[in-house]
């Protein structure tokens, strides 16, 4: 496929969406599934657009249902494949995802979170946390998940999503709301061709001059077995947690630590900013990989920090993982809203000064 | 482990070298076994092996990748016809099929069943019509009989409660995307043999990347309806065929000219 277009790597302005589909071209996929819904519905149209010309296969399938198995099809037969969806389409992967995760196929889903539960609106969220680090479908699995927070990660994550997928042998996820497909700024576009495609030997791409056939399947009947197959997946998922990464600003020195995520944690860069105009010394731990999750770097700020305090744009997910990172350590509180609102940094300041308040926190 | 035939014997059968030695878990009777072999004869005659790619999903058939020495994906009960379609679509010039019954086609994935058909993906669809949910214990299908019994039509399928028989392999023949749709049955064997040319037709139409080939195979399910093998394929004949008769839905322009033009 020709993975360059007309335009050199110069920065431009685009839509979050949009980066996100031109990265995913430059990284070589070969095809591309999906189904539209607000607000990723510019992925699929960017890929409708450009794939004709470029080389590569796109296909808007009948159903996210039909495109989460088109995605299991292609990676099994051995080639680079992605698809994006928002949140209620998202669910409706979840069984082909469990099927992918369990038959060790790498590719990448795209969740662009909108509000929810059920139809909910088109406004962008963080309600779908659990659902992609907890595995969000049957059996015990994980997805690697990425969390961008400009139109920059948008695009550089598709790369570090893929590397990541293809090193596991297992599904990558961007976790992004709405807002950061559909805003635009700043980008420079990864360069194509610098993400090789490795041959695999274990794809159903026809024998070939293979001797043995190759087999996908998520199948075993005996419980020893499954049992087996278990224990391999939890031991690739321990490994996996070398991969953690974080972002961290002014924690060193921080009295109140922020933790958040996405869109959430660009919020939080500004709360620190009013807190150190206040000489209230505020940090910001910005977890940039979700799954896996940067446990360590939070007990070890807990320790050091009097409070923390987990901004999402939900009911409070991340917040649990936080607190069993923390451990006690120290208190773990919680703001943010839901259903497609977003606090602005004067709303989550005020919180860190409440929470000042009501723990009579000596500020060094 | 190859034996030795003596010159002075000739061999008039012999399993294929593309099934494996896997002891086959249907039931005995049963027409799955019927229809993995002789897909699998096909394969070798066509000398196809190491270019096919077989989609097997949940149903009786799901261990097909034990049986079939092809490269093979399981896949998830209803998506089978879309998890070839990706493949297909990343790997134009392999040979693709996807196995699925009743329950698996015209139930839980008539969705992607119809998609598949209408895009005109260029795979081969072989549809295990048996009447009957096989692998979970002999539930009712959408192609279930009027009156037929089963473990949730206890007092017999009713039209009014539940509909009729869903003859779905009709409706597919309708989409210009379909090239050739054909219904067969095993219950003899010249029937078997004619279902092995509609199977050997449609890999050479795929190769010409004619648009999507289905094949009906209408089979049985021993144990489901609660017969013996040889009860089972009488009750075929009398039951099944007047629902599901037997010939071509439809077969390429070209060829029905030809036919039309000279009979021979
Ligand atoms: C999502 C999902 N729902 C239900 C099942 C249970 N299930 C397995 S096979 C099957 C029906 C199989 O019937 P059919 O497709 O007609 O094939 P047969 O076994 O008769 O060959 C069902 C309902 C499942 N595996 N997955
Ligand atoms: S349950 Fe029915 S369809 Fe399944 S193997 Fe037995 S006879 Fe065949």
């Amino acid at each position: 496929m020709n993975q360059n277009n007309n335009s050199n790597n110069e920065p431009r302005l685009m839509k979050g969406n949009e980066a996100l589909a031109e990265a995913a071209i430059r990284a070589g996929i070969h095809a591309y599934f999906g189904y539209p819904i607000t607000p990723q519905s510019e992925i699929l149209e960017y890929f409708t657009r450009e794939m004709p010309k470029r080389g590569g296969v796109v296909v808007q399938a009948e159903s996210e249902l039909a495109a989460i198995n088109m995605v299991y099809g292609a990676a099994g037969a051995g080639t680079r494949i992605m698809t994006s969806s928002s949140s209620p389409g998202i669910s409706l992967m979840q069984e082909g995802l469990s099927y992918i995760a369990s038959a060790e196929l790498p590719c990448l889903v795209v969740n662009i979170n909108r509000g929810g539960p059920g139809l909910g609106t088109i406004q962008p969220s963080q309600s779908d946390y659990w659902q992609a680090v907890k595995g969000g479908g049957h059996g015990d699995y994980h997805l690697i998940v990425l969390a961008p927070a400009s139109v920059q990660e948008m695009a550089d994550f598709v790369f570090d999503a893929f590397r990541l997928a293809e090193k596991y042998r297992n599904p990558a996820f961007i976790l992004a709301d709405g807002a950061l497909g559909q805003m635009m700024e700043k980008v420079v576009l990864p360069e194509a061709g610098s993400l090789p495609y490795h041959e695999v030997n274990w794809a159903t791409s026809g024998m070939g001059k293979r001797k043995e056939r190759n087999i996908i399947t998520s199948l075993y009947m005996q419980p020893e077995e499954m049992e087996q197959v278990n224990l391999h997946l939890q031991k690739k998922y321990k490994a996996m947690q070398k991969e953690v990464r974080f972002e961290s600003i002014l924690t060193e020195d921080a009295d109140i630590l922020l933790v958040a995520y996405g869109l959430g944690a660009r919020i939080c860069q500004k709360v620190v900013e009013l807190g150190r105009e206040k000489d209230i010394k505020i940090g910001l731990l910005r977890p940039i990989t979700l799954y896996p999750f940067p446990k360590d770097e939070i007990a070890r700020l807990a320790i050091r920090v009097q409070s923390i305090l987990v901004v999402e744009m939900n009911a409070g997910q991340m917040v649990e993982d936080v607190s069993l990172a923390v451990n006690g350590r120290c208190p773990v509180n919680l703001t943010g809203r839901m259903g497609g609102m977003i606090s602005s940094p004067e709303e989550v300041f005020q919180k860190v000064e409440t929470i000042i308040e009501k723990q009579t926190l000596t500020l060094k | 482990m190859e034996n030795k035939i003596p010159e002075e014997f000739e061999v008039v059968y012999c399993k294929p070298s593309t099934l494996t030695d896997m002891p086959m878990h249907y039931c005995p009777g049963c027409g799955h076994g019927i229809v993995n072999k002789i897909l699998m004869e096909v394969v070798e005659e066509l000398n196809i092996q190491d270019k096919t790619i077989g989609v097997a999903p949940v149903g009786c058939s799901v261990f097909a990748y034990n049986y079939m020495n092809i490269d093979m994906q399981e896949a998830a009960h209803g998506r089978a016809s879309a998890v070839a379609t990706g493949i297909k679509r990343v790997l134009p010039d392999r040979y693709v099929f996807s196995y699925q019954g009743d329950g698996d086609l015209a139930a839980i994935g008539t969705s992607e069943t119809i998609h598949t058909v209408n895009r005109g993906e260029n795979i081969l669809m072989i549809f295990i019509n048996n009447a009957i949910y096989g692998m979970t214990g002999g539930q009712m299908a959408p192609t279930t009989l009027i009156g037929q019994v089963t473990s949730t039509s206890p007092y017999g399928r009713e039209a009014a409660a539940i509909g009729n028989p869903l003859k779905i392999t009709d409706m597919l023949a309708q989409l210009p995307g379909a090239y050739y749709v054909s219904r067969h049955s095993i219950h003899t064997s010249n029937a078997i043999r004619k279902l092995k040319k509609a199977i050997t037709k449609s890999f050479e139409y795929q190769k010409e990347k004619k648009g999507t080939c289905f094949i009906e195979v209408v089979s049985n399910c021993p144990s489901g309806w609660k017969m013996t093998p040889l009860e089972s394929m009488k009750w075929i004949e009398e039951h099944m065929f007047p629902i599901y008769p037997l010939g071509d839905l439809k077969i390429p322009k070209e060829e029905s000219k030809v036919t039309k033009e000279n009979p021979n």
